[in-house]
This record gives structure tokens, C-alpha cells and sequence, in this order.
């Protein structure tokens, strides 16, 4: 389980790492797009994009589907939400920390304040 | 009534930032409203860091606290949660007085290195967090270990923190 789940964030953060495919993403966001689509707003051949496509499918990112002669492509939203979580709770974990340490340090500061009182009494 | 604690709470809070800086490092910061010596002393006197290590949206509790701060000192945290136990420790490498802390983590062999600098600027201290993992599998297992550790608790986050801005409103 906990293999599978490394395996997914492997992937995932791979197919993340390239700009076009961010791009390819934030587009598939907007509305789904054929291959021939894809490859035209991102000025590539039709192999290039077919391989963007590719690595963003099997990390889960993207599904497709093929209808005649058309494959299109639209976002596979579940993986990308377990991607955006992994960081969101890690993110979580050290807000929540951090909020307690700004009530530690307000707490030292008044200390400090009220004892530099006592010191020039 | 509601209006007001916010007004109250919104301004004085710092955003806190994670970035993936890479397969292998994990880096967070945040600015702290004091002096770099006061945010020092909150992360190496024990009285104070277990304050506010584990808030209770975590849903653990600190059993014990033990830091020995110094090069070559160790550390020593135990947890509950529910009825498990975990333990975290490790050793400090690098111990520089209100700038820069470094220690390893060394339940596994997986371990991570920590390093967190303290940046006075204005009377306010920028805090950079630097944690580097061995391998790009460890970091994924220790952020997949974290939202596991973590799970629902932190749909009650926003209640808790509530409760506890009352708590703090009272005192």
C-alpha cells in the first residue's frame, strides 16, 4: 500500500516537473482539448505532445479517450487533488505548529517586557 | 461577534510557505513577530518547545521532551496517539545561539537532515526550515507518513483553533 502510494507520488511529481505539461494541465482545466489542440497551442508536433500526454496519463494525471479518429484528453482530477494534499497537509501540520510557536514567543516578549520593568524599578 | 475575532486574529498572523525544493529537500519558513533569540530559546528549551510542537489539531500528545542542545548532544521526543506510542530523536550536529540549528533524525536509517536558521530583521525573525532526505522515497514516505499521521484530525482544525482563540481570549 504504502509502495503503491510512493510509486503514484513518483510519478506524479515527474510529470509535474516539466512546464509544458503544467501547461497542458491548467489548459485541460479550462475545457478538454484533443491531442491535434494540444499540440497546436503548444506549438509542437503532434509526437511531442503525444508524449506529454503520455507521461501525464500514466501518472493518473490525465485520462483519454479515443471517438473515431479523435483521442481527447481531459483532466484525471483525483490524482492531481492527492498530489496538491500531500503538500497541503504537510503545510498544515507546520502552520498549526507555528501559530502555537507565535503564542510562545508573544508570551517570552511580555515576560521580557514585564522583568525590564522590575529591572529599572 | 465573529467579525470582530477576525479582525482581531487576521492581522497579526505570518503565512507559512512549504516548497518542494527538490526529489529530496523540503523547505518551510515563516516570519515570527520577535527578536531571533526569543524563537531560539522556543526551539531549544524543552519547557517551551513542547508548548508548541504538537498543537492539539495533531491529535497526539507529548509524553516526554528531552534536548541536550549542544554539538554532538541528543534529543528525544515520545508521543501518543490514541493507544500507540512513536518516539522521535536524533542528534544535534550544528548548535550556533540564535542563528542556526542542525540536527539528523535517526529512527530509520531513512533519517532526515534538519536545519533551521533564524534571520532577525526589524525586530522580527524570518525562520527557514531546510529538511534534507537521503532518497527521493523517504521524503515521499515521510509526507505520505505526515497526511496519514495527520488524517481526519484536521477536518476539526479550523473548530479547534476556534476553541482555542477563546481559550486564549479568557486567559
Amino acid at each position: 500500500m504504502v509502495q503503491y502510494a510512493r510509486a503514484r507520488l513518483d510519478a506524479s511529481f515527474a510529470a509535474l516537473s516539466d512546464a509544458t505539461r503544467r501547461g497542458v494541465l491548467e489548459q485541460l482545466g479550462r475545457s478538454d482539448a484533443s491531442i491535434t489542440d494540444l499540440a497546436e497551442k503548444f506549438h509542437m508536433t503532434l509526437t511531442g505532445m503525444k508524449k506529454h500526454v503520455g507521461v501525464l496519463e500514466r501518472a493518473g494525471l490525465v485520462a483519454t479517450e479515443k471517438v473515431g479518429r479523435v483521442r481527447t484528453c481531459k483532466l484525471g482530477t483525483r490524482r492531481f487533488e492527492e498530489e496538491t494534499a500531500w503538500l497541503e497537509k504537510y503545510h498544515q501540520v507546520w502552520d498549526s505548529r507555528f501559530d502555537e510557536l507565535d503564542k510562545v514567543v508573544e508570551e517570552l516578549k511580555r515576560k521580557e517586557k514585564i522583568d525590564g520593568h522590575k529591572k529599572r524599578e | 461577534m465573529d467579525t470582530r475575532r477576525e479582525s482581531e486574529v487576521a492581522p497579526m498572523k505570518n503565512r507559512t510557505t512549504v516548497e518542494r525544493k527538490s526529489e529530496r529537500e523540503l523547505v518551510v519558513t515563516r516570519t515570527f513577530n520577535g527578536p531571533a533569540r526569543l524563537v531560539f530559546e522556543a526551539w531549544t528549551k524543552p519547557e517551551l518547545f513542547r508548548q508548541w510542537w504538537v498543537p492539539k489539531s495533531m491529535g497526539m500528545s507529548l509524553l516526554s521532551c528531552e534536548m541536550d542542545v549542544r554539538v554532538g548532544g541528543r534529543y528525544r521526543l515520545e508521543f501518543a496517539h490514541g493507544d500507540s506510542q512513536s518516539a522521535f530523536f536524533g542528534t544535534y550536529k550544528e548548535v550556533t545561539p540564535h542563528s542556526r540549528l542542525v540536527w539528523t533524525n535517526e529512527e530509520s536509517d531513512e533519517g532526515s537532515v534538519t536545519t533551521v536558521t533564524f534571520a532577525e530583521k526589524g525586530g522580527k525573525t524570518l525562520l527557514v526550515m531546510h529538511e534534507l532526505y537521503p532518497s527521493k522515497e523517504a521524503l515521499d514516505a515521510a509526507g505520505t507518513g505526515a497526511a496519514d499521521a495527520m488524517g481526519e484530525t484536521f477536518e476539526q482544525l479550523d473548530e479547534l483553533l476556534v476553541t482555542l482563540g477563546a481559550s486564549l481570549g479568557r486567559s
